[in-house]
């Protein structure tokens, strides 16, 4: 189990730091003479600012900087990566609860906190949309300044965006049955138990930044746009991540520290609260009708969509969670005529970004819960009517994209197998099977270099973040296997653009199948330079000599790669360095701009029971199986499949924000906001995965760990509506909502009393 | 009242005299005083279990003490669990049976696992969810967290 190798599943690397308490997260680390920011926000979600008094705020000991915005550049700077629309600090008016107006620098966090209590803002409050039909109301307030998108018809309204696709005929399809209905998806929030953190310190030369960031390289071009720098002036150190799942991929406050680091020309640091991660991140909400027909075998004929998704302030990504979440939003089923509508819809919330699963949970919820309900009406169960409509390998199944890259019947027929689905059911249990897809990158760019060092250990340098997946354990697998070298010569360096080449993005579950290749490259880099030398020091044609997985082959022996090495350094010693580099490049035809790499497809199936007293759902037994291609790290599958199966249990059962009526969240912080523990998980979980060796990543591995959370909901709500037979369509399935359900259906059944 | 005071503590088995602010927590002076950043900071509300410490062989929220309330006792944290370079049944547990994942939440979980495992060395499942329900893993790798505590309770036990 502890060996080193492709496929074995060895200790993680950075896990003794991990268990030591020596891992440095953000926060750990301290730099003299450094500033400690505090944020000035108001009590409600959208406010014009009529002033600013910073005075008291400077007279307290120890406040050096008060950061407004008549210190920042005019016009006000703004960032984004799909729109330049978040500006440094709140400009003129704030657009959600946590806005920030104004932020205090000081010599310790109480005086900065004392600082931020005594910041006067004058200000007013103004009328402000939370909901999607609130937003889209016809004299309903702009959330964004139309000037921001120029040209754009629909700067006008709240409509940020439509995307529209689709492929056949849908209003000439035929069907015998025609099942519509509407699905609700809650707002939830990552909770990475790591609040984010941020230090910016100018030096001599520019700025370096320490972010507990997913995409440092992004960041760095960020940054260095507005502060006008160089790249080679701006140094993003980016330790792993305590927890990302997508809300640490952009820019949030690093440049507002930046800037105020410029100005104080001394360190400062931001340490969010967990309350102010609730207002810096969360998941697209959604609201989406879904209209199918079936033939009366069961066989899908026309699907259409209308996904309207709720996002916040500012974009942030959560555009292109829209575009990419609904544009598969069919899933892995041959769909013969299809009608998708995505809206993304601003609000005056929390502003919405990537979130594990990037829109499809939203989508998924809703199709396959309308699935469910046209299987019901046709008298089929919810194996057989997926069996009969999903998509064989190399079917077309998404017209434009990608091929079916797996033999995703078999992920269906094991998830059944594993829940039982054929026994028999005790009284008032049910059961719920669901399949669940996501496109893997439609572009990448991925450089790696692997530096094979005179006494034949290796440094590799590969800028992806480590973010609790063990993306360094697995790419010191592909080396050790490609180089003959055990892991404990074998050190992976990331998270520093001043030293490790370019990465693009550690998100969409790429990093094992793009940097992996990259990294895979790279050794074969050094694989050519070590045939040559290997040739040379026998006097060899290097023709007559090969090398693959850590061995030279000469015609009369084989040698060992790391021999080769120390032979042909001499007694100069010294390196060989092999690059290695991946890109996926942009297809500007297609819908979302690139094919997908792969296909993430997961397959749920629960067995659960409803408490009918208290509304409680209890889940008997949760399976949850993968098409991983080949798993590089089986451990380290299991770990966040199962994870990832959890944490989908949040949205189904508990997690929801709350507004009041003013814009103000209500259920902000771990007391009124629950996520699974302990406590909450199914009486049994298990995890199985399909290894077909098929995905494009090396060894035919493809990305994992967001497919286990996609499709847990339906599932859930499946099992629950065949163990009661009521069927809910909003998330999550609180208590009170399953049992309001529960009484809706008593009072239905009893017989009416005529007074 | 005075602003600041001085308290006396053992923190892993060295003693310590620090001078902390009244208002802040066991929490702070550990992180930002003492110097021992592996207790970690998240919910600060005595939710999420990231700051748990063990304090006189209970486990507790090192977020919702004071440092003046530590004075005279005795208080270990991540940082103690080995012992000259060598990893504890736990620690060593958590590695092999993979539960670490990001590993921000760990030290709070080891130092809630240490503590049941002091007191009941052979814990059942349940035992087990329930001692570690206050410690929230986003990462959710609560099987492989169960799986490494009942491992170490097995080698402890040997």
């Amino acid at each position: 189990m502890n060996g080193g190798r492709v496929g074995d599943s060895p200790r993680r690397v950075g896990g003794h730091g991990r268990v030591t308490g020596a891992q440095q997260y953000v926060a750990d680390i301290h730099l003299p003479d450094e500033l400690h920011v505090e944020l000035v926000t108001l009590d409600c979600a959208r406010a014009r600012i009529v002033s600013i008094d910073a005075s008291d705020a400077l007279a307290v000991p120890g406040v050096q900087l008060v950061m407004t915005p008549d210190d920042l550049p005019e016009p006000m700077p703004r960032f984004g990566p799909q729109f330049r629309d978040r500006p440094i600090l709140a400009v003129g008016e704030t657009k959600f609860h946590g806005d920030p107006v104004a932020a205090v620098a000081a010599e310790t966090k109480d005086a900065a906190e004392e600082g931020a209590r005594r910041v006067r803002v004058d200000y007013e409050e103004l009328p402000a949309v939370f909901t999607i039909g609130g937003a889209l109301a016809p004299d309903a307030p702009l959330v964004q300044d139309p000037s921001l998108r120029p040209g754009d018809p629909l700067a006008g309204s709240n409509v940020l965006r439509e995307h529209r696709y689709g492929w056949g005929d849908v209003d000439a399809a035929e069907a015998d049955l025609v099942v519509e209905n509407s699905y609700v998806f809650p707002m939830v929030t990552h909770f990475a138990i790591e609040p984010h953190a941020f230090i910016a310190a100018p030096d001599e030369e520019g700025l370096t930044i320490w972010s507990s960031i997913q995409h440092p390289y992004w960041l760095q071009r960020v940054i260095a746009e507005l502060v006008e720098l160089p790249l080679a002036r701006v140094r993003v150190v980016a330790p792993d991540p305590g927890g990302a799942f997508g809300g640490k991929q952009h820019a949030k406050y690093e440049p507002l520290v930046a800037f105020m680091a410029l100005r104080a020309g001394r360190p400062v640091r931001l340490v969010l609260s967990l309350e102010q991660t609730f207002q810096a991140v969360r998941r697209n909400s959604a609201e989406i009708r879904v209209r199918t027909g079936f033939r009366s075998d069961g066989a899908v004929t026309f699907r259409e969509i209308h996904a309207d998704y709720l996002l916040g302030a500012y974009a942030d990504i959560s555009d292109r969670v829209v575009g990419k979440g609904a544009y598969p939003g069919n899933g892995p089923y041959r769909v013969p005529a299809s009608r998708i509508v995505a809206r993304s819809i601003l609000s005056h919330t929390t502003p919405s970004t990537a979130f594990r699963g990037f829109g499809a949970p939203q989508v998924n919820w809703a199709v396959e819960s309308n699935l469910d309900e046209g299987a019901r009406a046709l008298g089929l169960d919810g194996l057989e009517i997926r069996r009969r409509n999903i998509a064989a390998r190399g079917d077309r199944f998404l017209p434009y994209d990608t091929p079916a890259d797996g033999d995703w019947q078999q992920t269906l027929d094991r998830a059944a197998e594993l829940v039982g689905w054929d026994r028999p059911l005790p009284d008032g249990h049910g059961r719920g099977i669901a399949l669940g897809i996501k496109l893997g990158p439609t572009t990448g760019l991925s450089h790696a270099t692997v530096r094979f060092l005179g006494d034949g250990s290796v440094l590799v340098l590969a800028g992806t973040s480590d973010m609790g997946q063990g993306a360094r354990t697995v790419f010191a697998q592909v080396a050790s296997e490609e180089l003959g070298v055990p892991l404990g010569r074998i050190t992976v360096v990331s998270g520093d653009t001043h030293i490790v080449p370019y990465d693009q993005q550690t998100s969409a579950s790429r990093s094992s199948v793009l940097m992996g290749n990259a990294i895979l490259d790279a050794c074969r880099d050094l694989h050519e330079q070590l045939r040559e030398m290997a040739a040379r020091a026998d006097g060899l044609d290097p023709a007559r000599v090969s090398v693959e997985r850590g061995v030279a082959r000469l015609p009369d022996r084989e040698v060992p790669l790391v021999e080769v090495l120390k032979v042909g350094l001499g007694k100069l010693g010294g390196e060989l360095i092999g690059n290695g580099v991946v890109r996926k490049e942009a297809e500007p035809d297609h819908p979302l701009g690139g094919t997908a790499a792969f296909y993430e497809l997961n397959c749920t199936a629960i067995e659960a029971t409803v408490d009918e007293g208290t509304g409680e759902v209890v889940l008997v037994r949760h399976a949850t199986v993968s098409d991983v291609g080949k798993a590089l790290n089986p451990m380290q599958v299991r770990m966040q499949d199962e994870g990832a199966a959890i944490m989908g249990l949040g949205h189904t059962l508990m997690e929801h924000y709350i507004y009041d009526e003013n814009g103000r969240l209500r259920n902000l912080g771990a007391i009124d906001y629950r996520i699974p523990t302990s406590k909450d998980l199914p009486l049994e979980m298990v995890s199985e995965i399909v290894e077909n060796e098929d995905g494009p990543g090396p060894y035919g591995a493809k990305g994992m760990s967001e497919g286990a959370l996609l499709c847990v909901a339906p599932a859930v709500a499946a099992a629950v509506q065949q163990a009661t037979g009521v069927t809910i369509r909003d998330l999550p399935l609180t208590p009170q909502r399953v049992w309001e359900a529960l009484e809706e259906r008593r009072r239905s059944r009893e017989p009416e009393v005529v007074s | 009242m005075p602003d600041r005071l001085t308290v006396e503590l053992t923190v892993n088995g060295a003693p310590r005299r620090v001078e902390v602010a009244v208002h802040h927590t066991l929490l702070d002076v550990l992180r930002d005083q003492v110097g021992l950043t592996g207790t970690k900071e998240c919910c600060v509300v005595g939710e999420c279990g990231a700051c748990t410490v063990i304090v006189d062989g209970l486990p507790v929220n090192s977020c919702l003490m004071l440092a003046v309330e530590a004075d005279g006792h005795e208080v270990r944290t991540v940082e103690g669990l080995a012992r000259v370079g060598q990893l504890n049944e736990l620690q060593q547990a958590f590695l092999d049976r993979g539960a670490t994942q990001c590993g921000f939440c760990i030290p709070g979980q080891l130092m809630a696992a240490q503590a049941l495992l002091e007191k009941n060395p052979d814990p059942t499942v349940a035992e087990i969810h329930e001692a570690l329900a206050g410690n929230l893993c986003r990462c959710a790798g609560y099987e492989q967290i169960t799986e490494a505590v009942l491992t170490a309770a097995e080698a402890m036990r040997r």
